[in-house]
This record gives C-alpha cells, structure tokens and sequence, in this order.
C-alpha cells in the first residue's frame, strides 16, 4: 500500500502534504457553507470543489508519467497559445461571483476557465527553457531584458483584465526563476528598487535618503554593472519618484482607498476597510483554539467577505484557531521546502527552473492571500492554492505538481 | 554548466531556504500577534459585532381594589420592534410590512423620523395581533431588522366601570420623554407608560425597571436568535398598588347610572375619606386604548358630544344648588347669626321680597314658618335668603373660602379641578362675565347654591364627609397608605353639626325631599337633593342638573359611607339622583356587613313593586 502510493505519486513527501491541504480545503469549503440562512450554491461548494479534486488527481497521474521532453515541448506552443488566450479575454472574458466587472474568465458552453492559471504554467515552462541554455546566470540587466519580457507580456495582459494578485504571481515566478538561473540577489535588488522608490516618495525626506543609499549602492557595485546601467537603475527610481504622485491621482477612488485601509483599516470601517477589519475580527477572535469547525460566528453571520475563495483563510483562523492556521502555514512551508529540496537534487537546469517558477508562484499566492487576511498586505483578489475553492485553479495547481514531480524525478 | 554545479545549487537553495523560512516567520508572527496577543480584543468586537442590547419590558406593577381584587393587570401580548439601519431600508421595511399591518404614510414618516432621532430600535406596533405576528414570522426573510417579542400588555378587569380613575397606558411620546417627570435613563423611547387617571399618577410606583436581554443578529442585522452566553438582566416588575376602591361597587354604579345620560358618582369612607368609588359618565372601555388606538374608535371617542373620555366627579363643575344650603346653614351657625330652633322672622309663601325684587321658592305654595332642620328637610329657598342676609355677602364670601370651597380636594388623581367660588367682591368686577360691582343681594343667590358657585361632585362629597364626621374631612386618597395634604375643617360646635345631621334626616324621613329615594331597609340614610340650573337649562334647552348627597350607614351608629351623584339635565335630584346614590350606598353597605346585595331596593321601588314593606310600617309606627 505504502509502496503503490510511492510509485503513484513519485514525491511521496510532496504529494502527501498537497493531498491533505486538498482535502483540508474542501472541509474548510464545507464550513464555508455552513451560515444561519442556507445558501445552495456555497452549501454545496464542496461537492464541486472534490469533484475537481478527483478530476486533478486523474490528471495528476497521466501527467506526472509523460516523458519530459514532452513537456519541454510544449513550453513554447502552450506559451504562444495562453497568450492569444489571455489577449482574447480581454475581448471575450466574463467577470464570476463578486468580481463580475473582471474579464478573467472564458466560457464555453457552460464550462468555464481561467487563461491565466494556464499562462503561469506555460510561463514557467518557457522561461525555464530560455535560461536553462545559458551557463552564465545573468551578470547585467541586460541579461535580464528577454526573460523578463517573456513574462512581462502575460503579465501586462492579466493587469488589464484587471487582476492584480495573478500578475504579482508572474513577478513572484520572475524573480524566483532568475535567482535560480544564477542573477546575484544586488541585481535583482536593484531591479525591484524604482518600486521602492515610488512607495517611498510619499515622504521628500525618506526618498532623498533613498536615493542616496541606491546611488551609494551603485558605486560600491559599479565593478559588477555597465556605467549606462546604473544610470538606468537611478534614472528609473527618479522617475518613479515622479510619477508617484500622477500616479496616486490616476488611480480609481477605490483603488486608493483600498491603500488607505491597508495602512489603517479603521478609517473606513464600514467600506472599504470592512473586509480587512471582519477578517481580523474573525481571525482573533479564533484565539489559539478557534471556536470550533463549522462553529465560527464571523461566518456563520454574514461578517466575512468572499470566505469560500479569497478570505477562506479567515474561516480557518476563526475556527480552528492559531493551532490551525500556524498548521497550515507550516504545511505551506513543507510544500515550499520540498520544492527547493528538489530544485537543489535536480542535475537538470530545466527541472530546477521549473521547480523554482513553481515556488515563486506559490510564495506569492500564500503570502499574499494569507498576509491580507491578517493585514499584513493590501487586499488582493487572490486564492490560496489547494484551498480556496475555484475548479480552474485547484486543476492547474495540480498540472503544476505533476509537473514538479516530472522534472524533479527524471533520471 | 557553472551555476548549475551541485554547490553553486546548494549555495542558492540554501539562499532559497533563508527566504522561505523568513516567509514562514513573518506570517506566523502576524497571525501569532492577532490571535494569541490580541485575541480578547478581537474576540469582544466578533461579540459586538453579532450581539444586540435589546430591551425586555417590565410588567406593570398590579393594582387591586381594597378587597384585594384585581382592577388591572397584565396578560401576554405582542409587539413589533424595528431594529436601528438606514432610513432607507428602514422605509422600505416599513413599506412592506403596511400589507399585513395597518400603517399610514404619516405613521411611516414619523417611525423613520423616530429611529433618526433616536438611533435605536422603534416600535411599529406595541401590541399586535396574533395573526399580524404569524404573517410576519412566516416572512422572516423578508423582514431582516424586525424583531417580534412577548410583552406584557395591561388589561383593565372591570373595562368601561374603571376608566376614568383608573386611566390607561400608552407609548411614551416624544414630548413625554422630554419632559422631566420621565427621566432617562429609566424612560426610554417605545415604553408604554400611565397616561391617565392612577396609571398616571403613580407611573414611577406601577413602572418597574425594564431588562436587558441579547440576541445574535448577523452582518445585515437580521436577528438569529437568543443569546445565551452573556446573563441577561432580567426586567424588574413595577410595584404593586392596592386602592381604597370596590371594583364590585364601580361595576354595580355602572350597571345601575342611566344610560346615555352624563354624570357622576363619588362614594366616599368617612371614617379615612378612603374613595370606595369614583365613576363618571359615559364612560368608555380603558382596554381599547391600551396599545395601538383604532384611529375610528378615538374619533368617535373624541368626536362624543357627550365628551366620555371628560372625569366628570373631579374636573365637572356644576353649580350645587341645594346641597350647599348645608354649606350656608352651616357657616350662619358657626358665626351665630342662627340659632337651629329659631325660624326666620318672614314665612315661605312661595317667595319673598328683599331689595326690590321677588325671590322665588322652588315650592309656589310655600313652606309657611321653618325652623332649620325643617328647612334642610323642605330646601326652603326663603328660609335661606334670610340666612343668606344675616350672614352677609362678604362674610359669606370669607367663610366659604376658608372653608375651602375655592381650593381642590387633593385627591391622589392627576388632574383635579377646584371649586370656584369668589374670594370677594372684586370676583364680580374682575370677571367679564359679570364685570359689575356686586350689590349685596348676591348673597341670596349665594345662599342657596346659585350665583358664582361651582363645585365638582368630588368637593361635595368631601363637604358631606365633613358633615359625616366631627366636622373636618380628609383628603380622599384612592391608594391606601399614602399621606395626602391636609383635610378640611368647618369649626362647627357639635350641637350645630347635629342640627345640621337632623335637617339632613328628615329629608329622608316622611314628608322630606327625599323620603321615597333615600329610605333603605337596612341603614339610615341622610341625605339631600339639589336641582342646579346650567346655561342649558335657563334658556329651556335642558332639564337642570340633578344632584344628590347622601350619608348612609347602620341605625345609631357612626355613617360609614358618603355617596354624591350628579347627573347632568337629571332635572330632579330626587327623582334621578337618589336613587343612584341610595342604591349605592347600600350596596357597599350590605357588602360590608354581609348582607345579600340582590334585593336592593329604594323604597320608593319597593312600593312599586311589592307594596309597603313590613319593615317600613314597623319603623315609622304604622305610618305612611
């Protein structure tokens, strides 16, 4: 029995915890539905939610046993077609549930998916294969010019959907895959740091000092980069000191509100800042026991927002406590761990990219989803893997296990 | 293949590694922080946020009636609270349930203005029909913020036989709340408190301490359920009060007073000035203003021309005509004018003349010479002119205001009108009715109850209590055990207070006013008739009033019972009045010495019906 579901699942380790943070998800799904006036559609959830999952293991077993050369293969054609996908959503694409006004969404008859959980995958897939050629890692940002076009190409299509959380997965795939193709971690610094400068422009005082430190920086580090590239590099900081304030202007109302409440949600208790301040609520008053499965009151009562799919985190802080939710973030980190594991076993550069792509995805998904639940980050419409409920993304979470397995065991 | 060399992965996954650990460590710090540092913070907001404070009334205290009866009570009923949310949805709410209960657009506004005002919950409907709440309940749904509870609703046992002294209750009013005798916090918005009669009057005593209870209500605020994790504070009763009322005497008046004629009936115990019976007519029934008003009942109500909702014994002032010639015989002895065995020097022939005018008796053939019980026992108007002149009008007028004809009784009621009678004789010049200089001949008027002289029935019958007694009257006091002001006193010498007591006895007796009306198998009664005139009744629209004072109690002992009827255009106090009064007073009497009360009969009644009485002859020796 042991032996069998070793060989079914070819990372034992890794499939073990994802198979319980599945079926851990569709109980807390479960408890989702469970609220004082009875809704079909959420009560019944978790039966569409495991119905996918048996759907995903199918698909996990035929695919963890495809050669892997077969999936090299189809990096470029899957990557080439979930962009004219993705480009097609923007004309064709229907909103779901709360987040009617997002195009994400292509229907077909009365089945429904998301492009963008198939781009990251074929995102994965291509830029593994672009920097899997190269023996160097990438020394200058010019080396870093066509991976990042590759992925900046769906991401710039997913912003225009608009979904914010899935393109900050893109980033998340970006930075994880060049750190594993070898770009010293001061270049990739330095790339993220016009994004600094723009949060910190707000205060002319902060960003001065800023500015001197990444100037600073580029002196001690000018031995490593091209002169016009770290006149790049301060040029854009300047820039996105510029335009920060346009920027801030340009956005919607509730965009800024939604910055706002991050910083303190109480300034809109009852708008903008309910969703952050009902989760936390929810979340502690779960204290270190939690009030019981299916027990939670912030639930059961209509206080949480969105708690099958992007909040249901709270629903798990609420109910099962600090015990549950430090459980989970625990299992999350094994996930995590095992994929560098593999990564670092992994001769093969191809596998090792891939494995990474995979951790830079989830890193972003996790920390995002359950960081916003607590505060910890500005809310974003994101899911948790494994555990909120959505058919597409539990199916594609799967695909990318079966892959990690794949690369990881070819021998 | 450099940096995919097997250290340079171990250099990056060890790298990897810190960043992962970092990732873990942050969030489990964040959710460390919110649910085990803060947790009890948190965990009293998820309270706040799905319990509610919600009032639980507290029953009225019950009153009873001096055998310890039940007057008014309280029995289950229901009500239907809106829970405080956006004026908007609050309309539409209101809007909604207007189809399964009776709600105007005038009442939506002012609810909706209500809950602005306020900020808590309103109450549509203090005490709704069962089928209303049952229509309600079965659309929960549909009516998120309403709340439907039990509360106690008032019941008034004897109905129309009560109303007027006892009162009712009603929600509390804007204006009510902000006055001071409903001090917050006990009063708050939808209470139901006293608005008349004892109700009003002892609303701080009969009001008890309202609750709190909690109920779970989920983020649009429809109500789940009772809360049982926090105690709730229950509702103390209001006390209970025990009245010197008969509610089996109200309910005998009520049966007996004429229908569709307008009255009023005090039975007062001598012995404390205990009120045994307050009754005015018409009357009304006190429980269909308890709660909603039907808005056609309270038209009807108002629109009477008979006015039924007016407490005729303690606001109605009528001229008392004869029953005050006591008031004057009693003030010419007390300043020595009259001596009560001498007659006045004129004799009733019908009327005399006094200062250029005729006075006319009520008698055309006159009553020839009368002594003063004899003129008591005749309502001789000349004998009276002639006690009136002796005393004269400003005597007059000092002592009848010392005596306190101009003052109220202080009866434990909210609304009590005085007596008026003028305190001078600027009274005439200062009043636009009149506005002349009183010329000394008023005192005639006066003398014989007419004139500027109105009293409430309530006042005479403290006056005849006073007759009663030694000569002084206390408050009447409807509760037991309350201290009222200070009573009345006539300072009259006994030998002249019986004087007075035989007048009285002969109108009873054979030949008197009275003797047919106000003789009783039983008890003894003393008594006198009155026919006051009234706006109508000079110009011939109306019969005049028609009163009646009687004193009753057991043969050779002390009266134990005060009885005044009024009875508006009754035209003859003997006739109409007596009766009533009579009958009541033995009524109470037999109750009190145990005697059976379905044989009671005037003897005028008895003649009537069965003949004279055997105990008629035997008392006054064959006569008759």
């Amino acid at each position: 029995m042991t032996r069998l579901f070793e060989r079914w699942a070819v990372d034992p380790g890794l499939v073990l915890a994802i198979l319980l943070l599945s079926l851990f998800g569709i109980a807390v799904i479960y408890s989702a539905g469970v609220v004082h006036i009875p809704n079909p559609v959420s009560q019944n959830a978790w039966i569409r939610q495991s119905l996918w999952f048996v759907l995903a293991l199918v698909i996990f077993t035929v695919l963890s046993r495809v050669p892997l050369r077969w999936i090299e293969w189809v990096a470029v054609p899957s990557y080439v077609m979930s962009v004219v996908l993705l480009a097609v959503t923007l004309v064709i694409g229907t909103g779901a549930g709360t987040a009617v006004g997002v195009k994400s969404w292509i229907r077909i008859g009365g089945f429904g998916f998301q492009p963008a959980e198939v781009a990251k995958i074929a995102t994965i897939l291509v830029l593994a294969r672009l920097l899997s050629t190269r023996t160097e890692g990438p020394a200058s940002l010019r080396d870093i010019v066509a991976p990042a076009s590759l992925v900046v190409l769906p991401l710039a299509l997913v912003m225009l959907q608009p979904d914010l959380g899935t393109a900050m997965a893109f980033v998340g795939i970006l930075f994880a895959m060049l750190y594993w193709a070898g770009t010293p971690v001061a270049l990739l610094l330095l790339v993220a740091s016009p994004v600094a400068g723009l949060i910190l422009s707000f205060d002319t005082v902060i960003w001065s000092w800023y500015i001197v430190g990444v100037v600073g920086f580029l002196y001690f580090y000018r031995y490593r980069l091209f002169l016009f590239e770290s006149v790049t590099v301060v040029l854009a900081n300047f820039a996105a000191g510029t335009i920060s304030r346009p920027l801030w202007n340009s956005l919607k109302p509730y965009q800024q509100n939604r910055i706002l409440v991050f910083l303190d949600p109480e300034v809109d208790p009852r708008g903008a800042g309910y969703q952050i301040i009902q989760s936390k609520v929810a979340i502690g008053s779960g204290g270190l026991l939690g009030k019981g499965f299916t027990l939670g009151t912030q639930k059961r009562f209509d206080f949480l927002p969105e708690q099958h799919t992007d909040f249901i985190f709270s629903v798990v802080g609420e109910e099962l406590g600090f015990l549950g939710t430090a459980l989970a973030i625990l299992a999350f980190g094994y996930v995590l761990s095992r994929l560098i594991r593999m990564a670092q076993d992994s001769p093969d550069p191809f596998a090792g990219l891939v494995l990474l792509g995979i951790f830079g995805a989830w890193l972003v998904h996790i920390f995002v989803n359950v960081g916003m639940t607590v505060g910890l980050v500005p809310i974003t419409g994101i899911p948790l893997p494994f555990v909120s409920y959505g058919g597409t993304f539990l199916l594609m979470s799967w695909v990318a296990v079966a892959i990690a397995v794949r690369v990881a065991h070819e021998r | 293949m450099k940096v995919f060399h097997p250290h340079a992965r171990r250099v990056r996954a060890q790298g990897a590694w810190a960043g992962l650990i970092l990732f873990v460590a942050v969030l489990l710090g964040a959710f460390f922080r919110v649910q085990v540092l803060g947790s009890s913070a948190w965990a009293l907001r998820a309270e706040s946020n799905r319990l509610r404070q919600l009032p639980v009334p507290a029953p009225r205290g019950t009153i009873y009636d001096r055998n310890g009866e039940i007057m008014a009570d309280n029995v289950p009923g229901y009500a239907i609270t809106l829970l405080p949310g956006p004026p908007d949805s609050i309309r539409a709410t209101l809007n909604r349930m207007s189809r399964y209960l009776p709600l105007s657009e005038a009442r939506i506004d002012a609810l909706v203005a209500e809950l602005r005002r306020y900020g808590t919950e309103v109450v549509v409907d203090a005490d709704a029909d069962f089928q209303v709440v049952s229509a309600l309940e079965e659309r929960r749904s549909e009516f998120p913020d309403v709340y439907i509870e039990m509360r106690p609703r008032r019941r008034y046992l004897a109905g129309v036989a009560t109303s007027h002294v006892l009162g009712y209750v009603g929600e509390i009013t804007a204006d009510e709340l902000a006055s001071e005798s409903f001090p917050r916090p006990r009063y708050v918005q939808g209470m139901v408190v006293g608005k008349t009669g004892i109700e009003k009057q002892y609303e701080s005593r009969l009001q008890g301490e309202q609750g709190l209870r909690y109920v779970e209500v989920d983020a649009r605020g429809r109500i789940v359920g009772d809360f049982s994790g926090i105690t709730a504070d229950p509702a103390r009763p209001g006390e209970d009060m025990r009245l010197n009322l008969d509610l089996e005497l109200q309910r005998y008046i009520d049966r007996i007073f004429p229908d569709s004629m307008a009255g009023a009936v005090v039975a007062l115990d001598p012995a404390d000035g205990g009120v045994l019976a307050l009754y005015s007519a018409p009357s009304f029934d006190a429980n269909a203003l308890v709660g909603g008003v039907d808005p056609t009942f309270w038209r009807a109500l108002n629109n009477d021309p008979l006015k039924p909702q007016y407490n005729r014994p303690v606001l109605g002032l009528y001229a008392p005509a004869s029953t005050w010639k006591l008031a004057s015989a009693a003030i010419a002895l007390d300043l020595g004018v009259v001596r009560p065995d001498e007659t006045m020097p004129v004799p009733c022939n019908g009327s005399m003349y006094w200062g250029n005018r005729l006075w006319r008796c009520h008698r055309r053939e006159g009553h020839g010479y009368n002594n003063l019980s004899q003129a008591i026992a005749n309502s001789c108007d000349v004998y009276f002119y002639q006690l009136g002149v002796r005393v004269g009008l400003d005597r007059m007028l000092q002592r009848a205001t010392d005596i306190g004809f101009s003052r109220q009784c202080g009866i434990d009621l909210p609304q009590e009108n005085k007596g008026i009678f003028p305190a001078d004789r600027n009274f005439w010049v200062e009043t636009p009715w009149f506005g002349y200089q009183p010329q000394e001949g008023e005192v005639l008027s006066l003398a014989i109850g007419q004139g500027p002289n109105s009293q409430t029935p309530l006042k005479m019958a403290q006056f005849y209590v006073a007759l009663a007694r030694d000569g002084s009257a206390p408050p009447p006091a409807l509760a037991q055990g309350i201290e009222l002001g200070e009573g009345w006193s006539l300072n009259l010498a006994p030998e002249h207070l019986k004087a007075l007591r035989d007048g009285l006895r002969s109108v009873t007796s054979p030949g008197g006013t009275a003797h047919f009306a106000g003789t009783l198998e039983h008890w003894e009664v003393l008594g006198k008739t009155g026919t006051g005139q009234n706006p109508q009744s000079l110009q011939g629209l109306a019969a005049d009033h028609a009163w009646f004072a009687a004193i009753a109690g057991p043969f050779d002992a002390a009266p134990e019972v005060v009885v005044v009827v009024l009875v508006e255009h009754g035209e003859s106090g003997s006739r109409v009045a007596a009766p009533i009064a009579t009958k009541t007073a033995d009524y109470y009497l037999r109750k009190k010495h145990g005697i059976p009360q379905d044989s009671i009969q005037t003897l005028g009644e008895w003649v009537q019906t069965r003949g004279w009485p055997a105990w008629y002859r035997e008392r006054f020796r064959g006569g008759g």
